[in-house]
């Protein structure tokens, strides 16, 4: 089993007329993601290399029953892409474009909760997500990702998600589902949804997260993870060395007064029986142990 | 991006708040100008981007022309914390009756906007957060519903402000948190908010951080990029639109992506390396991209050997490759280069740069390899 999507997933992509939409889109198709459509207020009737353009989400989800899609809308139109989706009647929303201001993040995130409070949103600011051999949303290569399992992935950063997977496929370990998450300040989906879904799926056996300095949504993993998780845990958590005070291309990333370092972080998940690696190759070293014992 | 005092001051007073009359100013010939159009007594304020410049003289009371003449060429110049005072910022000084703090930012796990409050301004907000909690009041704001009067008051009243600041703090609450959400800031802060002996709440003092992916629907944020302050190699690097920053070590860094530019950092500093810089040169790896990053490290004199580290994911090898080489071309490059290349097609990557190697350009398989590699030919 995989967590969020799968083969049966049924995507939409608005934003495929575009330039970015149209590459990526085409690459999830060829790696077998069901993409059945996408949206363009202006561009209905038309279709994109075979896949049929809707002028609205509710259009597209009435005509292709899908539940799901991705988001590859320029930022200033992110916010009413997503409400779009929700009120659409999508219920898994994958939100690939860097730059949204943080406070349509926030604004969207709390609006998603009251009103559609069954929509999942992943992003923005995200690679996506994909379940190996079965289904790819967004910008991973699907390549560098080893079907099967045991292994289920979450991650805050896009280049470190496919380190991971990639660390993972060399030592010929299988993934049950690679979740990026994003380095925003106001995830939709977050560590915590995540290895819920995780400990919940029967084929994942060990999961691996990769973190990043600031912000406390590591140190609320590792609560988490003390408190709920029962499968194994190996996790790399970038930026020990970050300056403090310095920004460093994340907006989530930066570490301010003491609060939310690499070092506090990584101490809270040992504290929680998670095996932390100093670099992404040790945490896949560690993985890989983890696997051969289980 | 962070405002200087005077231009978050007047960020606010856009949204209604009382700020107090000034000018901003770069000579003691100016100051003096400014105050006597102000009238004395004045205040002369460093115009920083730090905390802390009242406690290492940044901040003066003038109460005539000759004090403002003293004050303004002592602080003119003066270095606080690395930053080299070049503005002074000469303001109507105020009488002062109490000093508070007031503040909205994003509470990143509550996902709400929080709202602190204490009548404990004027110091060190994280030490009153720290010794005496009680202190501060605090409401979180649901982005949807915006802070409402009634909430507002709550607050206000949850502080236990004198009585006489209640009406005025209210009005400033509800213009701050105006300023934070429509201006799309990260942070603004007032700290201290005073009250007057006349009754008056005013706003005596700004921080300001700015959301820089919200700069398409401001045009006034072009005007706070023009002063930001950025080391030359920062400013090189944002010119070319690069991730870019500036580190005080040897090891020149290119990375795709900030996640996997942070990693490279710790690994470098793990096998006892010191970066130069941070560089995220984003998910592409092209000539143009890879020359630009070339260019900004080059042109750093204290690196001494260049670590470039690609994983490739749409990206294919072959092109990073190509891009690496298509760039020592166009750049003349005076430190060593190692490179680890690896993902998407790194064996096709690998053959195209093994006929280019040498003692100027190497290859590693490894992140950790590269990382030893670089480090040793910075220490020489």
């Amino acid at each position: 089993m995989a967590i969020f999507v799968d083969e049966n997933t049924k995507v939409i992509y608005q934003g495929l007329t575009g330039r970015q939409g149209s590459y990526y889109g085409g690459l999830n198709a060829e790696y077998g993601t069901q993409v059945v459509a996408g949206t363009h207020p202006k561009k209905a009737g038309t279709d994109v290399n075979g896949v049929p353009v809707y002028a609205s989400v509710a259009e597209a989800v009435e005509a292709t029953g899908a539940t799901a899609s991705c988001i590859f809308i320029p930022a200033p139109g992110v916010k009413d892409a997503v409400m779009e989706a929700a009120e659409g009647g999508i219920k898994f929303i994958v939100a690939i474009t860097e730059g949204v201001p943080a406070h349509d993040e926030a604004w969207f995130f709390n609006k998603l909760k009251r009103d559609h409070p069954d929509v999942q949103l992943l992003g923005p600011n995200c690679p996506g997500i994909i379940s190996p051999g079965k289904c790819n949303i967004g910008i991973t290569a699907g390549h560098i990702a080893k079907p099967g399992g045991p292994v289920g992935i979450v991650s805050r950063s896009g280049t470190l998600t496919y380190q991971a997977l990639y660390e993972l496929q060399q030592k010929d370990i299988g993934v049950t589902t690679c979740v990026g998450i994003g380095g925003d300040p106001v995830p939709g989906t977050s560590f915590i949804d995540c290895l819920a879904a995780f400990e919940a799926d029967p084929e994942t056996k060990a999961i691996m997260m990769i973190g990043e300095i600031g912000g406390s949504a590591e140190e609320e993993a590792a609560e988490y993870i003390k408190n709920h998780v029962t499968k194994p845990v190996s996790s790399y958590v970038a930026g020990v060395t970050a300056p403090p005070g310095k920004k460093m291309g994340h907006a989530g990333a930066i570490v301010s007064g003491g609060k939310g370092t690499a070092d506090a972080k990584m101490e809270a998940l040992r504290d929680a029986g998670v095996k932390v690696g100093l670099n992404p190759t040790e945490a896949g070293e560690l993985m890989a142990e983890i696997v051969a014992g289980l | 991006m962070d405002l200087f005092e005077y231009q978050g001051k007047q960020f606010f007073a856009q949204y209604g708040m009382p700020i107090s009359a000034g000018e901003v100013v770069f000579s003691v010939d100016e100051a003096l100008a400014a105050a006597e159009r102000l009238g004395t007594p004045v205040m002369v304020k460093s115009q920083v981007l730090t905390g802390g410049r009242g406690k290492l003289g940044g901040i003066k009371f003038a109460p005539d022309m000759d004090a403002v003449r003293e004050h303004a060429t002592n602080i003119l110049g003066l270095d606080i914390k690395g930053h080299i005072v070049e503005r002074l910022w000469i303001e109507a000084a105020s009488d002062i009756a109490e000093e508070y703090y007031m503040s909205f930012t994003l509470d990143r796990a509550a996902k709400k906007h929080l709202g602190m409050l204490s009548a404990e301004g004027g110091m060190d907000i994280e030490e009153v957060a720290a010794s005496t909690p009680e202190k501060i009041s605090k409401i979180w704001v649901d982005p949807v519903d915006g802070l409402t009067d009634e909430v507002a008051a709550q607050w206000v009243d949850g502080a236990n402000l004198n009585p006489d600041a209640r009406e005025g703090a209210i009005a400033i609450a509800k213009q701050l948190y105006a300023s934070y959400t429509e201006g799309d800031a990260d942070l603004v802060e007032i700290n201290p908010l005073i009250l007057t002996p006349e009754g008056k709440v005013h706003v005596l003092d700004s921080k300001v951080t700015l959301d820089v992916n919200a700069e398409f629907r401001h045009a006034d944020y072009a005007q706070f990029d023009e002063t930001q302050t950025r080391d030359e190699r920062e400013e090189a690097a944002h010119a070319k639109g690069l991730q870019y920053v500036g580190l005080d070590g040897t090891v020149g860094v290119i990375a795709n992506g900030a996640g996997l530019a942070m990693s490279t950092l710790d690994v470098i500093n793990q096998v006892g390396g010191k970066p130069a810089n941070f560089l995220d040169i984003g998910g592409g790896a092209n000539a143009d991209v890879m020359s630009s990053a070339l260019q900004v490290i080059n042109d750093d004199k204290n690196v001494k050997s260049i670590f470039i580290n690609i994983f490739g994911g749409i990206t294919r090898g072959e092109e990073v490759a190509n891009g690496i080489l298509e760039a020592m071309k166009r750049v003349k490059i005076d430190s060593p280069i190692v490179i680890r290349l690896d993902g998407t097609n790194a064996d096709e990557g690998r053959a195209i740069l093994a006929p280019e190697l040498n003692d100027m350009l190497m290859m590693e398989t490894t992140m950790l390899d590269a990382a030893r590699k670089a480090s040793e030919l910075a220490a020489g």
